[in-house]
C-alpha cells in the first residue's frame, strides 16, 4: 500500500484499510454510546473514546515491533499469562469468590483476556518450530492439548465460560491450520456431540446450565433468566429496517434491555439505526476479519501465517459469539463486542491483535522503492 | 508403530499448500458465519419487525384505565340520591407486589395505618386473586396520595389513583331502594376478563337500582398512555382519553317524601310504599330500618355485617318487595269489588252478631255490628259482611280480581327481586297442597287471611288502582309521554262505592279516625288492616304481653284527596299490633307530608325527640351499643382471637366517639373493607 508521495513516508506505510475500517467501528461506537447515555458524553463515551486513543497509539506502536521478537516472546509470554492465571485462581480462591482480575493499581489486567492472544502467538511458535514430518505424529497434538488444556481449564473454574470457549477455540484453529490432519477434526466434532450432553449436565455450573436451557426457549422465563435475550432481541426486531432513529431507541433508553452499553450495545445500536446500521458493522467486522485472513495468505514463514490467521479469527470469535448472543442464537455467555462495547479488556485484546497483525505486515513488506 | 506404515512425509511446500487451502476454508467458513448473522438479523427486524415493534411499545408504554365517573341517581325534581364524591385512594395489586413486608410497611408508615390494618392488607394480599386490587386506604388527603406518587419506584405494585367515591345524601333512607356499589367480585371478571374490573376504585353495582342499571350508569372508562421505565418510573404522559360518565338515571321517587317515609316509620321495622295515581309513578319506596350505602361502598366491617344480620329487624331485607305479609282486612276492598261484580247489591244488609257460623265452626267477627251494608262493612271492617258475601261468591271471583288488582302479579321495575305472593283459588290449592278447596278457606281469603300473602308494593299498587279506577303500573324510572292506564274493568260506580267506604274509615265512623289529615279540604281514605301473625285463642292475639315477633302486623292502605285522587299509600309496619294503630298514623304524615310539608317535618321532628334522634344517630348508637355486647359477650376461653377484635374495634369508636362527640355516620371512618362480608351480601340477595 503506497500513498501519494507528499504524504511522509511512516504514515503512507501504515495499513489504512484496516485502520480506517477499527476507526470506523469505534467512533460508530462512541456514538451509540452517547446516545445509551441518554444524549450525554458521560459516563461512557467520552473515557470510551479516551481508551481507544490510547489503544490505538498502544497499536501503532506495537506495529513497530518485529516479528522475531514475537517468535521469542511467545513461549515466555505464555507462561507469565498462565502463572497470573494461577494467581488469579489462587487469590480469588483466597478471598472467597471468584476473581477475574490482577489489579496493579494503575490497570487491572485479566489474564484470560491475554490468554486468548498468547495461546496462539504459543501454538503458532511450537508448530513454526515443528518438524515439517512430524505434524502427522502424536507429539504434533499433545503438547498443544495441554497447552490449551490447562488455561481453559482454569478459566472454566473462574467461572467463564465464553472465555474459555474462546481459548479452546484459538487454539484449536491454528492447529487446525497448522495442517493437523482433518479426521481428528472430524472425530473430534463427532466425539463432541457425544460429550457435550455429558458435560452439560456434570460440568457446567447451575447458573450455566440454565442459560443454555434459556437460550433453548427464552420465552419460558421472559421476566427472569431470558429476559436478557428476550429484551435484546425486542430491541433488535423493533428497530425494523432504518432504526427508532438516533437518540429515539426506547429500549436501551428506558432501561428496558440490560447491560445495553456493554454486552448488548449490539441491540442499543440496532433498535437506533436498523437494519441498515447492523448490516454496515457486521460488514466492518468481518473486513477486518478478512484483512487478517488475507495477511495470511501473503506472509512468510509458517509462525506468520498461523499467527495472522489465528489471530484475526480470534477477533472473529468475539464479534461472532457477541452477535448470536444478541440475537438469540447462542446462550448468553460474557463476550462483549470488542471495539465496540463499553469496556477495556476486550478492546485492549483486540487493539493487540490489530498491533500484532500491523507488525506482521510491516515485517513481511516487500521492500518497496523507500526501502 | 513398527507394523504400520511410515506416515506421509509432508514437504514444506505441501504443508503451504494445506495452509493456504484451510485458511481459505476458514474464510470462507467466516463470511458464511457472517452471512448468518445478517440474514438472522434481518429475519429479527424485518420479518419479526411487527412483532417486536408491538412488544417494545408494550413495554414503553403504560396503559392506565381511568375509571368512568359513574352516572348519578336523581329524584323527579333531580335532587341527588346517589353521586360521586372525589377521593384519593391507594391500592396493591398483589401481582406486580415483590416485598410485601417492605411495601406494606412503607405504606403503613406514610398513611399512619395501625398494626391491625397492616395484618388485614397483608392477609388480603395473600387470598387475593392476583390481578384484584386490594384496597390499602381510601379517603387520602392530597398530600399523602404526592406522598405515595413520588416514591412509586420503591413501591412496587402500589396503584395511587384519584377516583370517585360513592356517596348517597340520604343514607339509610334510600338504602333498600338504590342498593349500593362495591369493587368488582373475582368471578365478574372471570366473566368477562374487562380490565375495567380490576382497575383500583373501579365499583359495580351490587344490589337495588346500583345493580340492576349498572350498565347505564356505569359509563366508559377514560386511559391515560405514559412512557414508563423498566423500574416503573414515570417518563412522560403521552395521551390522556378522559372517561365518558354514565348516565344519570332520573327515578321518579320524591327523595323528600323519601327520607321522610323512612324517618316516619321510626324505630319500627316496616315499609311504606307511596304512588302518583295519575300515572302509577312511584314517589317513596322505603323499607326500614336498613343499611347505610355509603358504609356499604366503602367495604363493610365484619363487626358492622354482623351487626345488621343479627337484628331481628331485619334491615338487609328490602320489605316492600320482599317481605311477604297477609293483607288482612286491608284486602276487603277487592272482595267488595268483586262481589259488586258478581251482581250482589251494595245497599243489601248482612246482619253481624259477631261472627259467621260455618257448620260447626264460628268464625269471629271483632265486634258485633248490626245491620251492614257494604259501605258500612268496609268502614267499619266487619268480617261478617264479607264471610257472607265472599263465600256467596266463591273463591274464583274474588282471586280474578285480586289478579286484576295486581296482587300476585310482579310489576316490570329495575330492581333485582320482588316477590309474587300468593292469590290462592282452588286450582292453586290442589296443585300446592294436594287438598280440596273448602269453604273455610273461602270465608279466610274473604277477609284477607289464610293463604293470602302480598307484599307492600303490591298493596300500594292496589290502593292507586282503587284510587284511580284505572290499571295502574307502578314505575320507577322517570319518562315522559307514556299512554294514560286503561280504566280497570269494572263499572265506575263499584270502584266509588268501595272509596266511599274508605272515605268513611278515615274521616266517618270507621277504623283509623285518629288518622285523619290535619288540612282543610284535603282527605284521607283508607282501609286498616291487622294480619294475624299467629292463632292466638281469645283476645290475646294483639295485646303487649305477647312477644313482639308474635304479635299482629299493622297495615294499612290510603289514598287522597278522596274526591280527586292524586296520591296512595301503602304501609305495613311489622308487628305493629293494629292497621289503625301503627301503619295509619304513618301513611297519613306521609299524605300530610305531601300536602304541606313544613307542617308533617314538624311533627316528625317532635317524635324524633322521642326516639332518640334521627335515623343517622340511632344507628350510630345502636352500632356501639352491639360492638359494647358483643365485647363482653365474647368469651376469651374458645374465642380470643374474637374478643380482641372486638374490644378494639370498641375501643376505636369509643375513641372516635369522644374524638367527634356528637357522631355522624362518617364513611371514612368506617372499617376496614371486608370481602368475606361481600360475599354474603351477595348470596343473601
Amino acid at each position: 500500500m503506497s500513498g501519494p508521495s507528499f504524504v511522509p513516508a511512516p504514515l503512507a506505510q501504515l495499513p489504512w484499510r484496516l485502520l480506517m475500517l477499527v476507526g470506523f467501528i469505534a467512533i460508530f461506537g462512541l456514538v451509540v454510546l452517547y446516545s445509551a447515555a441518554g444524549g450525554h458524553l458521560k459516563p461512557w463515551a467520552f473515557s470510551q473514546g479516551l481508551r481507544f486513543m490510547v489503544f490505538v497509539g498502544m497499536a501503532l506502536v506495537l506495529s513497530r515491533i518485529p516479528e522475531q521478537f514475537w517468535k521469542a516472546a511467545a513461549f515466555p509470554l505464555y507462561i507469565g499469562i498462565l502463572v497470573l492465571l494461577i494467581l488469579v485462581e489462587l487469590l480469588g480462591f483466597v478471598g472467597g469468590g471468584s476473581q477475574r482480575w490482577l489489579d496493579l493499581g494503575i490497570i487491572r489486567i485479566q489474564p484470560s483476556e491475554m490468554m486468548k492472544l498468547a495461546i496462539v502467538l504459543a501454538l503458532a511458535r511450537f508448530y513454526d518450530l515443528l518438524p515439517v514430518g512430524d505434524i502427522r505424529r502424536w507429539r504434533a497434538i499433545w503438547p498443544p492439548a495441554v497447552a490449551i488444556g490447562v488455561p481453559a481449564f482454569l478459566v472454566m473454574l473462574q467461572p467463564d465460560l465464553g472465555t474459555a470457549l474462546m481459548i479452546i477455540a484459538g487454539g484449536l484453529t491454528v492447529m487446525f491450520l497448522a495442517g493437523l490432519p482433518l479426521r481428528l477434526f472430524v472425530g473430534g466434532g463427532a466425539a463432541l456431540a457425544v460429550i457435550a450432553p455429558i458435560a452439560f449436565f456434570f460440568l457446567l455450573h447451575d447458573y450455566q446450565r440454565n442459560r443454555v436451557l434459556i437460550f433453548l426457549d427464552p420465552e419460558s422465563d421472559p421476566l427472569g433468566a431470558g429476559y436478557h435475550i428476550s429484551q435484546s432481541k425486542i430491541a433488535i426486531g423493533s428497530g425494523g429496517i432504518f432504526g427508532k432513529g438516533f437518540l429515539n431507541g426506547s429500549q436501551s433508553h428506558l432501561d428496558y434491555l440490560p447491560e445495553g452499553h456493554t454486552d448488548f450495545v449490539f441491540a442499543t445500536m440496532a433498535e437506533e439505526w436498523g437494519l441498515i446500521g447492523g448490516l454496515l458493522l457486521i460488514a466492518a467486522f468481518i473486513l477486518v476479519v478478512r484483512w487478517g485472513v488475507t495477511l495470511s495468505q501473503r506472509v512468510d514463514g509458517k509462525f506468520a501465517r498461523l499467527v495472522s490467521a489465528g489471530l484475526a479469527t480470534t477477533i472473529f470469535f468475539y464479534v461472532a459469539i457477541n452477535l448470536m448472543m444478541v440475537m438469540g442464537l447462542a446462550p448468553v455467555v460474557g463476550i462483549p463486542l470488542p471495539l465496540f462495547s463499553f469496556g477495556g479488556s476486550a478492546m485492549m485484546t483486540v487493539m493487540i491483535c490489530v498491533g500484532i497483525l500491523m507488525g506482521i505486515e510491516r515485517s513481511n513488506r516487500p521492500r518497496g522503492r523507500f526501502g | 508403530m513398527p507394523n504400520r506404515k511410515p506416515p506421509r512425509i509432508l514437504s514444506e511446500a505441501q504443508q503451504s499448500l494445506t495452509f493456504t487451502r484451510r485458511a481459505m476454508f476458514l474464510g470462507a467458513a467466516q463470511a458464511g458465519v457472517g452471512l448468518v448473522l445478517a440474514g438472522r438479523m434481518a429475519w429479527l427486524s424485518v420479518a419479526e419487525n411487527e412483532r417486536y415493534s408491538l412488544l417494545s411499545e408494550s413495554n414503553r408504554v403504560n396503559l392506565t384505565l381511568i375509571p368512568p365517573r359513574r352516572g348519578w341517581i336523581v329524584d323527579r325534581y333531580g335532587k341527588p340520591i346517589a353521586i360521586n364524591r372525589t377521593d384519593f385512594r391507594v391500592d396493591l395489586i398483589p401481582d406486580r407486589v415483590t416485598d410485601e413486608s417492605r411495601v406494606v410497611g412503607t405504606l403503613a408508615d406514610l398513611l399512619n395505618l395501625d398494626e391491625d390494618e397492616r395484618e388485614r392488607i397483608l392477609t388480603e394480599l395473600k387470598d387475593a386473586a392476583g390481578y384484584q386490587p386490594v384496597q390499602v386506604s381510601g379517603g387520602l388527603t392530597y398530600e399523602q396520595y404526592a406522598a405515595i406518587s413520588v416514591r412509586m419506584p420503591e413501591l412496587a405494585g402500589a396503584a395511587p389513583a384519584r377516583g370517585f367515591s360513592r356517596f348517597y345524601p340520604d343514607g339509610a333512607a334510600v338504602g333498600h331502594l338504590v342498593g349500593y356499589v362495591g369493587a368488582a367480585s373475582a368471578a365478574d371478571y372471570e366473566k368477562t376478563r374487562d380490565t375495567l374490573l380490576i382497575t383500583p376504585g373501579f365499583k359495580v353495582g351490587k344490589a337495588g337500582i346500583e345493580k340492576v342499571l349498572d350498565a347505564e350508569m356505569r359509563g366508559k372508562p377514560g386511559a391515560r398512555r405514559t412512557e414508563v421505565t423498566a423500574r416503573g418510573k414515570l417518563v412522560r404522559e403521552l395521551a390522556t382519553r378522559s372517561d365518558v360518565a354514565g348516565q344519570t338515571i332520573k327515578l321518579t321517587i320524591d327523595a323528600g317524601l323519601q327520607a321522610f317515609a323512612a324517618r316516619r316509620i321510626g324505630v319500627q321495622s316496616g315499609c311504606a310504599v307511596v304512588i302518583d295515581c295519575t300515572n302509577g309513578d312511584i314517589l317513596a319506596l322505603t323499607s326500614m330500618p336498613s343499611y347505610d350505602p355509603n358504609s356499604f361502598s366503602d367495604g363493610i366491617s365484619q363487626g358492622e355485617w354482623a351487626m345488621l344480620s343479627d337484628n331481628d329487624h331485619l334491615p338487609l331485607l328490602n320489605k316492600a318487595m320482599q317481605g311477604l305479609y297477609p293483607p288482612g282486612s286491608t284486602f276487603k276492598p277487592i272482595t267488595a269489588l268483586a262481589l259488586q261484580g258478581a251482581g250482589v247489591d251494595p245497599e243489601e244488609v248482612v246482619y253481624c252478631n259477631g261472627g259467621y257460623q260455618l257448620g260447626n265452626r264460628r268464625f269471629a267477627c271483632l265486634g258485633r255490628h248490626g245491620p251492614m251494608n257494604l259501605h258500612r262493612a268496609i268502614a267499619k271492617s266487619c268480617n261478617t259482611y264479607f264471610y257472607t258475601m265472599g263465600r256467596r261468591i266463591g273463591i274464583e271471583k274474588i282471586a280474578e280480581v285480586a289478579g286484576i288488582m295486581g296482587l300476585g302479579k310482579e310489576f316490570p321495575l329495575p330492581m333485582p327481586s320482588q316477590k309474587y305472593g300468593t292469590v290462592p283459588d282452588a286450582e292453586w290449592k290442589q296443585r300446592r297442597h294436594k287438598q280440596q278447596w273448602s269453604q273455610s278457606d273461602t270465608l279466610n281469603t274473604s277477609i284477607g287471611q289464610g293463604y293470602l300473602q302480598v307484599t307492600p308494593l303490591q298493596l300500594a299498587v292496589m290502593v292507586s288502582r282503587v284510587a284511580s279506577g284505572r290499571a295502574l303500573e307502578p314505575r320507577l324510572i322517570a319518562r315522559r309521554g307514556d299512554a294514560a292506564p286503561q280504566p280497570l274493568p269494572f263499572p265506575p260506580e263499584h270502584v266509588a262505592a268501595v272509596r266511599s267506604g274508605m272515605d268513611e274509615v278515615v274521616n266517618g265512623n270507621g277504623t283509623a279516625g285518629r288518622s285523619r289529615l290535619q288540612l282543610d279540604g284535603i282527605r284521607l281514605g283508607g282501609k286498616t288492616g291487622t294480619a294475624q301473625v299467629r292463632n292466638f285463642k281469645g283476645g290475646a292475639r294483639s295485646g303487649y304481653g305477647i312477644p313482639w315477633k308474635f304479635r299482629d302486623h299493622g297495615l294499612f292502605i290510603g289514598f287522597a284527596p278522596v274526591d280527586n285522587p292524586r296520591y296512595a299509600v301503602a304501609v305495613v309496619i311489622e308487628h305493629g299490633m293494629s292497621g289503625s294503630g301503627a301503619a295509619a298514623p304513618i301513611a297519613s304524615d306521609c299524605m300530610l307530608y305531601l300536602f304541606d310539608p313544613a307542617k308533617a317535618m314538624e311533627k316528625l321532628t317532635g317524635l324524633e325527640a322521642g326516639w332518640g334522634g334521627d335515623i343517622g344517630t340511632r344507628m350510630t348508637a345502636e352500632a356501639q351499643a352491639y360492638r359494647a355486647a358483643r365485647a363482653a359477650a365474647a368469651d376469651p376461653a374458645t374465642a380470643a382471637a374474637q374478643a380482641e377484635a372486638a374490644q378494639a374495634e370498641a375501643a376505636a369508636a369509643n375513641a372516635a366517639n369522644m374524638a367527634a362527640p356528637p357522631p355522624p355516620p362518617s364513611p371514612a371512618a368506617t372499617h376496614p373493607a371486608d370481602n368475606a362480608a361481600h360475599n354474603v351480601i351477595e348470596e343473601a340477595e
